[in-house]
């Protein structure tokens, strides 16, 4: 455990900054929480409403397995208590974007009870150097629907479609001190959501929202009070919110004024945040238990497939790479961080096992190495992505297994990859084809080495005066000589050999 | 040969079948009833052509022999149900004007069945009320008068108050009610019929209007015990649209009926005698015990210590649930909006709202808001429903020691219009025997039990285990049989 | 907890619900007396007695995770007081 040193340099002294975050995520499932309508993005206006999402007359939920079971799963991720008996609540308030004039969530029940994630602050080494944020609750939620300002003068346009997609509601305790903390928790968490496959983290298209809490104190003394940024939609967003925020904070108390806690709006534009009028009066929901509703009640068969279902998660997997794979912390790190990259590389290991008979552990430096400078250099320059990645994991493998057993060199490696990248054609057959393949024959290595020793006297007479230093001289000679297709150590060999 | 409209459900559907008389025949009767009845305003929309084209379909099946369990009987529905394609208001101002595109499943039920629909029938808006007078579409007036002379216009009692009217008029033979704190049995103890509210999840809540969602249960009601078998069955059922619905298979209850009681014991909770309780009231009352004790049951005293309370326990929870249940009439997506010069969406809120809702129902909101406000929450509804947990249990207890309980069904047979409405307290109190089943979620029936001094009808009230309906009816048929109830009102409007 | 006139109009502003001093004045002495009559409860000791959850013995039922609804856009706009190019609209929001 290490503790932030971030402070706030006021015109008065030093001031701490006390972050909560409390994350809606949407759950990934094909319907809404409550009712058989879709959730895809982007839909045509109000074409994935059903009647209940619109609160028709006499319109009654009835909820969604997978929504509850990858909430649970969610929990299981960041080991927390899953609560057998939970309850859904109302919580009451008249707003445009919210058809029943109350949203279904859980207050007094929850789903999720206390669990924990673990945020490295050194990405280079990440245990170097770890903290533990506490997680209170994840509940499940019906997300609102959607409001559009500027499609008409006077009025303004109600859409549907997303109310009633059902959303986690992850909340931390106020236990990040810095930007850079609050950050490092909204990627890690996004991460493990990934990772389970409980939302699609997509963050620009809403699928993630942080609503960001935060209080300055000086060092040492009680909480201040508190503001709530809603909805920042990018890890990036959320350490603005953080630092415009506290100094914002830090400004009024300075000039001795007082903090209101209010929920207040992030203008990325201006980058700034701003009272929200049309919150004020909200503060109080008359929460209680939905009448048509049910408690939930979840058994012991559930909670096991849940568990079962759970893949092998980012820590794990990172010190699994490091302890077994024997990679350096950073390429385990940067390898584990998003789950796609790691199952890409999983697979390149896989193929790269099968091709040279050896073990995965044997393989994995050298293709985490290929992976993370060659492959990734490759699509940063081609503008693309892992998952539309000319070279698949298959032909990284038969490519690296090419350099492995001697068939190329490594500089000949990099010439058959560009060409990879261009045509898609397998390795092998490329050095096929254009007779890379490097040669061993010592005939024709002696023949070279003779006439480069014949054309270069004035350099053998100062190497055997003592300028050892030359005997790189030759073996690059020859190397040229013999296009780079000459096996290195045999190379070294002959050079000696005829250097006597 | 005899008129149609006094005819029992099961007298239309057996006569219908027997070729006594065409499907055709029936609804135009009953339809001439309705449209020369508007004095009794218990109808808010009139559907003379649906119930033809239900009439016309069910003398076609006659002849090509595929008859379903209602073919040929037309009823009145409550206007709590929406009805696809035909106005559906809760007798709301804020609805006036909204026109469903969907059937409620107990509606589908009964025109699945066979059934045709004869108009929407008047209640007490958003059924809340015990006399059908807060229905923005106008009283209901009941078709009985007092003995004394006087014409006093009397209660129907509410919330099903243009149900009940309407069959003990003969507007129709039998129609559909909700009930949450007394809405079926109240108005059928005034109006000299019977109804029953089955076991709470019997009958799926989908498409029904909700006023409190953990107590609002459908039921049926009409002139006799049979008949209201026969309705009860075809509206029950599981329903996976509505997460409160019991799977549960629908029992055989007509065929089921039986008044030999003997083997049954039958309850008599004290606490349902209170000092001063009306003396025609507890005279009915004791004709019933004699009654089922004929019938071969055997009377114990039992007793229901938490009674007291179960009216403000349900005067805490309904509201408070209604509170939450009709914030969606906000004149965003359906029904009226208010939207004064320059008003912003909060403006636009409150004053529809204020225009769409009628006091009583601005009341209970208020009350609803109030008792779950922050702080007063635990005190109040947090209690309320310890306090329903409690109530739930002398249940319990009792139907240890027996398998029915007999009760009056209301503290006094109806009043005059207007005689109540300036005092809400006063009202509420109609309510105080038939809510204490309502919070346990029980089935409970109301049977005529006689008339009293004014010649009004009197209602004795029978309440059965959890998912035991058929004792409930069985015992009602006990009455109904000795009861010799043949009363109806005269004719004058 | 007998409450006053400001209580009454926090309480209908709450519930959204415009009103009259007038009437909020009646509602006074109206709502008090309901309440202090439901307040008979606070009598009833209920220690140890769990909150009624629900009245019939029931289990929530929950549903498949399959797309059985919406497209409906015609169904779910046929009764709006003003819908506009397949929306709903209220007079215009200022967040
Ligand atoms: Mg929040
Ligand atoms: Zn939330």
């Amino acid at each position: 455990m290490t503790d932030s040193t971030y402070r706030v340099q006021g015109a008065t002294g030093e001031w701490e900054v006390v972050i909560g975050l409390e994350v809606h995520a949407q759950v990934a499932s094909e319907a809404k929480l409550l009712s058989g309508a879709a959730t895809a993005f982007g839909a045509e206006p109000n074409t994935q409403v059903s009647l209940i999402d619109a609160a028709m007359p006499g319109m009654l939920p009835v909820p969604n397995r997978e929504c509850i079971r990858q909430a649970v799963r969610t929990g299981m991720a960041i080991d927390a208590q899953i609560n057998k008996w939970s309850r859904f609540d109302r919580k009451n308030y008249f707003y445009a974007d919210l058809p029943q004039g109350y949203q279904i969530s859980q207050l007094y029940h929850p789903l999720v009870g206390e669990g924990a994630l673990d945020i490295s602050l050194d990405e280079k080494n990440p245990d170097a150097e770890v903290k533990r944020i506490g997680i209170e609750r994840i509940h499940v939620e019906q997300d609102a629907g959607k409001l559009m300002h500027d499609q008409h003068p006077t009025r303004s346009y109600v859409d549907l479609n997303r109310s009633g997609v059902a959303l986690m509601e992850i909340v931390s305790k106020p236990e990040m001190r810095s930007p850079a903390e609050a950050g490092a928790y909204l990627s890690k968490l996004r991460t493990i959501l990934r990772y389970v496959g409980s939302c699609d983290g997509n963050m620009d298209q809403g699928s993630m929202r942080a609503d960001v809490n935060v209080s300055v104190r000086r060092p040492g003394e009680p909480f201040g009070t508190r503001t709530e940024t809603k909805n920042v939609n990018s890890v990036r967003f959320v350490m603005a919110v953080v630092e415009h925020e506290a100094s914002r904070q830090v400004d009024v108390l300075e000039a001795g004024g007082k903090i209101v806690q209010e929920t207040r709006l992030y203008d990325p534009d201006r980058n700034e945040t701003r009272s929200m009028r049309s919150k004020e009066d909200a503060h109080d929901y008359r929460y209680f238990p939905d009448p048509d509703l049910l408690p939930l009640e979840l058994d012991d068969a559930f909670l096991e497939e849940c568990r079962q279902s759970l893949p092998e998660l980012p820590d794990a997997k990172r010190r699994r790479y490091q302890e077994d794979l024997g990679l350096s912390p950073y390429n385990a790190a940067t390898l584990t961080a998003d789950a796609d990259t790691a199952r890409w590389f999983e697979a390149l290991l896989a193929e790269g096992a099968k091709a040279q008979k050896k073990s995965e552990s044997n393989v994995a430096k050298a293709s985490a190495n290929w992976l993370l400078s060659e492959l990734y250099g490759a699509l940063n320059r081609l503008g693309k992505s892992l998952d539309d990645s000319p070279v698949g994991p298959a032909d990284g493998a038969e490519l690296l297994a090419l350099v492995a057993n001697g068939t190329i060199s490594g500089t000949i490696a990099k010439q058959v990859f560009e060409i990879m990248l261009e045509t898609g054609a397998k390795p092998g057959a490329i050095v096929e084809e254009k007779g890379l393949k490097q040669t061993s024959d010592t005939g024709a290595i002696e023949a070279a080495v003779a006439k480069i020793l014949a054309d270069n006297g004035d350099k053998v007479a100062q190497y055997k005066a003592g300028k050892e230093a030359l005997f790189g001289f030759f073996v690059g000679q020859t190397m040229k000589a013999m296009q780079g297709k000459a096996n290195p150590q045999i190379v070294n060999e002959l050079v000696r050999k005829a250097l006597g | 040969m005899t008129d149609l409209t006094d005819l029992t459900v099961a007298e239309i559907r057996d006569g219908f079948r027997a070729g006594d008389f065409s499907a055709r025949e029936v609804a135009s009767a009953f339809n001439a009833n309705v449209a020369a009845a508007g004095a009794l305003n218990a109808f808010i929309v009139e559907t003379p052509e649906k119930a033809l084209e239900a009439a016309d379909t069910a003398d076609a099946a006659r002849s090509s022999g595929d008859l379903k369990p209602l073919s040929g009987v037309p009823i009145g529905m409550k206007d709590l149900f929406c009805t696809q394609g035909v106005q559906t208001t809760a007798a709301s101002h804020i609805l006036e004007g909204f026109t469903p595109t969907y059937e409620s499943t107990v509606s589908a039920k009964l025109w699945d069945a066979g059934a045709g629909m004869l108009g929407k029938l008047n209640l007490d808006q958003f059924a809340m009320g015990s006399s059908n007078e807060t229905s923005y579409f106008g009283k209901v007036v009941s078709p009985w008068r007092r003995n004394d002379g006087d014409d006093a216009a009397l209660a129907p009692g509410g919330s099903s108050g243009g149900s009940s009217a309407a069959i003990a008029a003969r507007l129709c033979p039998a129609a559909t009610g909700t009930d949450t704190g007394g809405s079926i049995r109240q108005p059928a103890a005034f109006t000299g019929i019977s109804g029953i509210k089955p076991t709470y999840g019997r009958c799926s809540r989908w498409g029904t209007i909700a006023f409190a969602s953990s107590l609002d249960q459908a039921g049926p009601k009409a002139r006799t015990v049979r008949d209201n078998a026969i309705l009860l069955e075809a509206m029950a059922g599981f329903d996976p649209k509505d997460a409160t619905s019991l799977d549960l298979p629908v029992p055989a209850w007509e065929a089921g009926l039986s008044s030999d009681l003997k083997g049954k014991k039958v309850g008599i909770p004290k606490e349902y005698r209170p000092d001063g309780l009306d003396a025609e009231i507890a005279a009915v009352w004791d004709r019933g015990i004699a009654w089922l004790r004929d019938a071969g049951a055997q009377i114990v005293d039992v007793s229901l210590p938490h009674t007291k309370y179960a009216l403000p326990t349900y005067y805490i929870i309904a509201p408070a649930e209604a509170s939450s249940n009709l914030a969606r009439y906000d004149g965003v997506r359906y029904g009226q909006r208010e939207l004064p010069e320059g008003a912003g969406l909060q403006d636009m809120y409150a004053a529809t709202r204020a225009a769409g809702f009628g006091a009583e129902v601005r009341r209970r909101i208020m009350i609803g808001t109030y008792v779950l406000s922050a702080g007063f929450y635990d005190a109040y509804y947090t209690q309320a429903q310890k306090v329903r947990t409690l109530i739930s249990r002398d249940f319990e207890q009792a139907f240890t020691q027996c398998d029915l309980l007999l009760t009056p069904t209301a503290p006094s047979a109806a009043f005059a219009l207007g005689e109540e409405q300036d005092d809400p307290l006063a009202m509420y109190l109609n309510d105080v025997f038939t809510v204490p089943a309502s919070l346990a979620g029980l089935p409970a029936m109301s049977v005529p039990g006689g008339l009293d001094a004014q010649g009004l009808p009197l209602g004795l009230q029978i309440i059965g285990k959890p998912l035991d309906e058929q004792s409930v009816l069985n015992a009602g048929l006990a009455i109904e049989e000795r009861s010799g109830f043949v009363a109806r009102p005269g004719k004058w409007w | 907890m007998s409450i006053d006139l400001q209580t009454v109009k926090k309480i209908a502003s709450l519930s959204r619900i415009s009103m009259r001093d007038a009437e909020a004045e009646a509602m006074v002495p109206e709502l008090n007396k309901i309440l202090e009559w439901v307040e008979q409860l606070g009598e009833v000791d209920v220690t140890g007695v769990e909150p009624m959850t629900a009245v019939i013995p029931n289990h929530l039922r929950l549903r498949d995770d399959a797309v059985t609804d919406g497209n409906v856009r015609d169904k779910v706009l046929a009764n709006a007081p003003q819908p506009e190019h397949g929306f709903f609209t209220v007079p215009k929001v200022i967040e």
